[in-house]
């Protein structure tokens, strides 16, 4: 798989937003927060890539950045070779069947006054509207039966469903237009954890059926963990590391993840009950002023005086991992 | 609610229910929509209301058949001494008496209703079309285009309307097309600051959010996202703001701005019957002012039990 060009492929993307200030001046300059800090990653074709990070990370917002759903600051984002964001916005149109996304929210995701079938039906209208309501209408069986609900529910509304189901509709809706790259935006940190892994195990089946790529953002590892082939750490919008799945949790590189990975529970409660959880001290800081020199250095244990003066490139340790720290 | 799911199903909808699956058939949704109406069903307050308005406006659409008077005809015997001679009668078939010109009362609060009736319907129409229009586009655009659309609504606001509305009638001249499009003019300001609260709030809802992701045009969005889910919203209001019209109206035929005789309202016939008071003549004021408080308090029922119906906090 490596010698194909990568899907997409995303480079030194910046996504600022300008806050004001509690009671300003319409002349007083605004704050300027950076939600994502100069994020760049390849995603090859077939390829599912976590992404992990505290909420306010900037995850999502990376993930909105490249849908072009938020304005980025600077960065390309090539899409088979063309940049995403520069493109018009009817090209970029064109290309949304392409890609699609799954929310957090299932209920919310799904408008309340359209039955399931006109939902699902949607981006297939969009994208194709020359098809018959025929066409349209065996489409959305089929992909309903695929992701295991019931074709005689199409004339149903979202308020009727759990928010499993829900998030099987969202699946069906991602999937009706045979996207190349679906975007899930934490899709099961809202359900339950039976459930949860039916969906990641729905995702997985899928994406093997169809040789779809997934960009899978979550807020903690033990989800991502099964998924995915690369997992990308954030940081206050900054990547801390990006590795090979099975040797990040084998091996972590830079410390945030270490302190990620011993908050994950494990299953053997003698090895639970010895497992030493390093804890982060400190909250986060704010992303409006964040440190300077290292993002992560106010709480990390092994910081030295080099971390405040300069940033840690991302460097690549071979084995698949590169780390942005200066220590490792 | 409980006694109906506790209820086992009967055996023939079992047996509906397993062929409808099996034939592949759809099961029906129940949508928000039909959920609302059956709230609003059981508000007896309300449906009472909407029962009393059909009856107001099937009188003002029909109330002239049921009499062989029409309201132009002036009554001279009558008109010298209306006190003694115009009661309200059974006997000669002027069931609201006669009015000071010595014309058919009844025939007369027909007409005034129609035309009450219709300024606060057109009124609030215009003004929901165009509020809502405005409103959902400044809130959803956002931006600079939203702060300028809606300064423009606060200049317009801190405008007393009705001294723009007495300027135009004055201007233009007093007619009853001036009237409806002044008041709709001057309502739709509410309306939109309403609406826009409305979309910014829905349009940070992530099913808006799904649509813009998987690519639906900014107008689709709106018509199709944005609207139909204000909806609620709007009706309700609109049900408020007719009264609120027929209000404004009456007070400005009250004033003597509004209709122009022979044509003639609500407002205008109360105010004829306030100028009579004196006189002993109390049915002048006492028919179309029973008239004007039942609609509007009709009217103020329906709106409240919509707004129960429809209130998403039940959902
Ligand atoms: S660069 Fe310094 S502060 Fe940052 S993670 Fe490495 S050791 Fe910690």
């Amino acid at each position: 798989m490596n010698d194909l060009s990568p899907l997409l492929s995303v480079d030194d993307l910046r996504v600022w937003f300008d806050i004001k200030r509690q009671g300003a001046m319409p002349w007083t300059p605004t704050d300027t927060l950076k939600a994502v800090d100069g994020v760049s990653f390849d995603l090859m074709p077939g390829e599912t890539l976590g992404i992990v990070g505290e909420s306010g990370c900037g995850k999502s917002t990376l993930a909105r950045a490249v849908m072009r759903m938020v304005p980025a600051e600077t960065g390309t984002a090539l899409w088979l070779g063309e940049d995403l964001l520069s493109m018009s916005k009817r090209e970029m149109r064109g290309h949304r069947k392409e890609m699609q996304m799954i929310f957090q929210d299932p209920l919310a995701s799904l408008d309340p006054r359209m039955t399931i079938g006109q939902i699902v039906a949607e981006p297939l209208k969009t994208h194709f509207p020359d098809l018959s309501a025929k066409e349209v209408k065996n489409r959305v069986r089929e992909v309903l039966d695929r992701v295991g609900i019931l074709p005689n529910m199409v004339n149903r509304y979202p308020h009727e469903f759990s928010g499993g189901q829900c998030q099987r509709i969202g699946i069906a809706r991602a999937l009706i237009v045979k996207p190349k790259l679906i975007i899930c935006d934490e899709p099961v940190s809202a359900l339950d954890v039976s459930i949860q892994a039916q969906v990641i195990n729905l995702l997985m089946e899928i994406q093997q059926e169809m040789g779809l790529s997934l960009i899978f953002i979550a807020h903690d590892l033990s989800v991502v963990k099964h998924i995915s082939n690369r997992v990308m750490v954030l940081y206050l919008g900054n990547v801390v590391e990006i590795s090979d799945s099975v040797q990040l949790y084998k091996s972590p590189g830079h410390p945030y993840t270490e302190a990620l990975i011993s908050a994950v529970p494990i299953p053997d409660p003698k090895a639970e009950k010895g497992k030493e959880v390093m804890l982060l001290d400190r909250d986060l800081p704010s992303p409006l002023d964040p440190p300077s020199g290292c993002v992560f250095r106010t709480r990390c244990p092994i910081a030295e005086a080099r971390c405040a003066e300069s940033k840690p490139p991302l460097k690549d340790q071979g084995n698949g991992q590169a780390v942005a720290c200066h220590l490792r | 609610m409980t006694d109906k799911l506790v209820q086992p199903f009967s055996q023939k909808r079992t047996a509906e229910l397993a062929e409808s699956l099996s034939a592949g058939g759809t099961i029906k949704g129940r949508s928000l929509w039909a959920d609302a109406r059956n709230r609003f069903v059981a508000n007896k307050a309300a449906m009472a209301s909407v029962v009393v308005l059909l009856l107001v406006f099937a009188f003002s659409l029909l109330g002239d058949y049921l009499t062989q008077f029409d309201n132009e005809t002036i009554d001279w015997d009558v008109m010298g001494s209306v006190k003694e001679l115009g009661r309200p009668s059974l006997s000669n078939g002027h069931w609201f008496g006669f009015d000071e010109s010595g014309r058919d009362l009844y025939s007369r609060v027909v007409q005034g209703s129609r035309i009450s009736l219709s300024v606060g319907l057109v009124g609030a129409f215009i003004a929901v079309m165009v509020g809502t229009l405005y409103g959902s586009v400044a809130g959803f655009v956002g931006g600079r285009v939203d702060s300028i659309m809606m300064r423009l609504v606060d200049i317009f606001m801190s405008i007393p309307y009705m001294f723009v509305l007495i300027l135009l009638l004055v201007v233009f001249g007093r007619s009853i097309s001036m009237l409806f499009v002044g008041i709709g003019l001057t309502a739709w300001l509410d309306m939109s600051r309403i609406v826009r609260g409305q979309t910014l709030s829905l349009k940070n809802r992530e099913y808006v959010e799904a649509a813009v992701a998987m690519g639906v045009s900014t107008p689709k969005i709106i018509t199709r996202h944005i609207v139909p889910n204000l909806l609620g919203v709007v009706v309700v209001y609109a049900t408020l703001l007719v009264p609120q019209m027929i209000l404004t109206e009456s007070f400005i035929s009250f004033l003597g701005l509004g209709v122009q005789e022979p044509d003639t309202s609500w407002g205008a016939l109360i105010s004829e019957g306030v100028k009579s008071m004196n006189y002993g003549t109390l049915w002048h004021l006492a028919f179309p002012l029973f008239f004007f408080v039942i609609t509007i308090f009709c009217f103020f029922f329906i709106g409240d039990g919509l707004r129960d119906a429809l209130d998403p906090k039940d959902r």
